[in-house]
């Protein structure tokens, strides 16, 4: 019978089916960060237990990192806190830790890729649920709590459901500034912010298949937004290019047989899905969120929905919230809506495919008066990438700040915050209420080139006006 | 099999209900609050910014206090993986929740901290909500062995998947004692893994 990707992997990670019916799953890679990880070493502690494979941990520090000056001790006490219980943690415990003096440290999820240490065919879990971008390179990475961290340090392994799984194809091809950023939030607005639900999410069909592995990652990244814990893309002749030659991938003869059982994983012709979903590409244009959940959104060209169209009161009402907490009318184009801030970075889009869009948009024109514009690389090995081809340079010119490497605005753990009601074009991951750091502050989430156009322009605009 | 302190069968208590899809993790717990190396004292800011925006809401209804099942709509806690979101709502008094659905991060967090989340039709979860509005007084029960929520005259029909009804019926929700009896069972299966042996 032929077999998903999601069969394969998960019959050889299980461990043993437990009493209660779920899989004891073998986790392959397990990373670690700052803020969702001090409670578990501690509970290790409590309990006199060990780190069960060390080698298969790796850690870093992202949420909480500065990004302006990034000299210890850190100005905010807590975060220094956080960065001490981090070295002690890794250190007792005998995990390797991508420190701020390693050359390494970024966002895990743009580092563990860049690095190598992500691969096919892997379980791959983290403390945080953009675990799923793991998945462009087809593993299956998912994100868990504290106490799940805890299981995995103990015993390399957790207690899990099998999820079904809906395979999306998006057919077709992009038009000029559609960008891979656009196609996951369109897929988002289609299928309800809690569409996947009890599913994984296999991404396929000739828009993925050209997609380039940053752009995968983009996808994949965002798959939990739309309630998909995992998404992955089957491993192809991309996948393979992007890992040759990156420190933990395997070198010499290992890599042909490597490539060879990364090949077997791929789903199979006529493997049974629970569900298959078509998006075609020429369909998609660039996209703005206008409200407090990825799945609100529009096309740029598009205007504010009018809470009296909709279908029950329960979708009224989340309209009319939206609505107010942004204070937009009904029937308004987003186009034009002004913005105070620009952040360009993120788990999402930090990388350096995404630099580069955004400082072609940035390179010979200034950010409007009145913006404050940030550059924050995914990665130290991204921020030294991109200055190498000047790209600091650009934004400098044009008037963004270039800052090191971290999570940053995405959710204001550090000093880049909103502040009171501010409204930021973000090329991040989320609009929640709060969630960059001003409780009142306001998110409107697109592609990078689209926050680039936004910060020279001053307000939303369609970016394909601009190339 | 599991210790009784950590059976979860029933759950009896107030009701509070919680209006509104897709509350994501954030609003349960901003991220502020995760600047800590430990969880206590985190039931405290339990939707801290939605409280300060909302003067009127459930958690400082006087009416509510001291309830201890909170009900809430679809998709409830979305978004980042937080468990500090069910270690504030546990810290404020939450011992079990009944909703549209759940986000499977939050709901793994909950179960493994012996919090039940049990969903039911959105029918169901309507007239909770305006029951347990009207009458904040009544205690109702949580029956996770038999898949059921009782209040007031009415019972409803409720659902929760067979491995974590188990985990929380057996008491066996903190897993890694459970997973450690895998014993070398653990190894040989990583060793069977190409990338593990180093291809």
């Amino acid at each position: 019978m032929p077999e998903t990707l999601l069969d394969k992997v998960w019959r050889a990670h299980t461990v043993r089916t437990l009493p209660s019916g779920q899989t004891q799953l073998f986790i392959g890679l397990h990373l670690v960060h700052e803020v969702t990880s001090p409670q578990a070493f501690q509970m290790l502690r409590d309990a006199g237990l060990t780190v069960r494979m060390p080698s298969r941990t790796f850690a870093t520090a992202d949420h909480i990192v500065p990004t302006a000056s990034q000299a210890r001790p850190f100005k905010d006490p807590m975060a220094e806190e956080m960065m001490v219980h981090l070295t002690r943690n890794t250190k007792d415990f005998g995990v390797p830790f991508f420190d701020l003096a390693s050359g390494r440290q970024g966002i895990v999820h743009v580092i563990g890729p860049e690095l190598g240490l992500t691969q096919p065919g892997m379980t791959i879990a983290c403390g945080d649920s953009h675990t799923s971008t793991h998945g462009a390179l087809g593993a299956l990475a998912f994100g868990i709590g504290t106490s799940q961290v805890r299981d995995v340090l103990a015993t390399q392994t957790l207690a899990l459901a099998k999820p079904k799984l809906r395979r999306i194809e998006v057919t077709g091809a992009l038009g000029k500034g559609v960008s891979a950023k656009d196609v996951i939030l369109t897929i988002i607005q289609r299928l309800g912010v809690n569409g996947g639900v009890g599913y994984a999410y296999e991404y396929g069909g000739p828009v993925i298949d050209r997609m380039t592995m940053e752009e995968r990652l983009t996808v994949c990244n965002m798959s939990i937004e739309g309630a998909a814990r995992i998404g992955y893309v089957n491993p192809d002749r991309t996948t393979f290019e992007y890992l040759k030659g990156r420190p933990y991938a395997p070198s010499g003869a290992a890599w042909d047989r490597a490539v060879a059982w990364w090949t077997s994983l791929a789903s199979e012709p006529g493997a049974r899905y629970d569900d298959v979903w078509q998006l075609a590409g020429e369909s998609i244009v660039p996209v703005v969120t206008w409200g407090i959940n990825p799945g609100q959104s529009i096309g740029v060209d598009g205007r504010i929905p009018d809470p009296a169209s909709a279908k029950t009161d329960l979708e009224r009402q989340a309209l009319e919230e939206a609505i107010d907490f942004m204070s937009f009318k009904p029937g308004q184009p987003i186009a034009g809506t002004k913005i105070d801030v620009a952040f360009i970075g993120s788990c999402t889009n930090g990388r350096l495919s995404d630099l580069r869009a955004a400082a072609q948009i940035a390179k010979g024109r200034k950010v409007a008066r009145g913006v404050r514009a940030l550059v924050v690389p995914g990665s130290q090995q991204v921020a030294r990438a991109a200055e190498a081809e000047g790209l600091h340079e650009v934004f400098r010119e044009a008037g963004f700040e270039w800052r090191g490497a971290g999570c940053s605005m995405c959710l204001g753990m550090n000093e880049d915050q909103l502040r009171g009601r501010e409204i930021s074009a973000s090329s991040s991951n989320r609009n929640f209420k709060g969630r960059q750091g001003s409780p009142t502050g306001r998110t409107l989430l697109m592609s990078p080139q689209m926050v680039a156009a936004a910060a020279v322009a001053g307000a939303v605009v369609d970016v394909r006006e601009m190339l | 099999m599991g210790d009784n302190a950590y059976v979860r069968k029933q759950i009896a208590g107030r009701f509070l209900p919680l209006p509104g899809n897709d509350i994501d993790t954030d609003r349960i717990i901003p991220a502020r609050y995760l600047k800590v190396v430990t969880f206590a004292g985190i039931g405290e800011h339990v939707f801290e910014d939605d409280r300060e925006q909302n003067r009127h809401h459930p958690f400082d209804d006087p009416r509510f206090q001291g309830a201890s099942i909170l009900v809430v709509g679809l998709n409830f806690g979305c978004g980042s993986s937080r468990e500090h979101a069910p270690q504030a709502l546990k810290g404020w008094g939450i011992r079990a929740i009944v909703g549209g659905s759940f986000a499977e991060i939050f709901f793994g967090n909950c179960i493994s901290l012996g919090i039940p989340c049990l969903t039911a039709d959105m029918a169901d979860i309507e007239w909770l909500m305006a029951e347990a509005a009207r009458s904040p007084k009544t205690e109702g029960v949580v029956d996770v062995e038999a898949r059921l929520v009782r209040f007031g005259e009415r019972t409803i029909t409720a659902g929760i998947p067979d491995g974590a009804r188990s985990q929380l019926v057996e008491g066996t929700w903190d897993a890694t004692g459970v997973l450690l009896q895998a014993g070398d069972q653990i190894e040989r299966v990583g060793s069977s893994l190409p990338y593990v042996r180093g291809f």
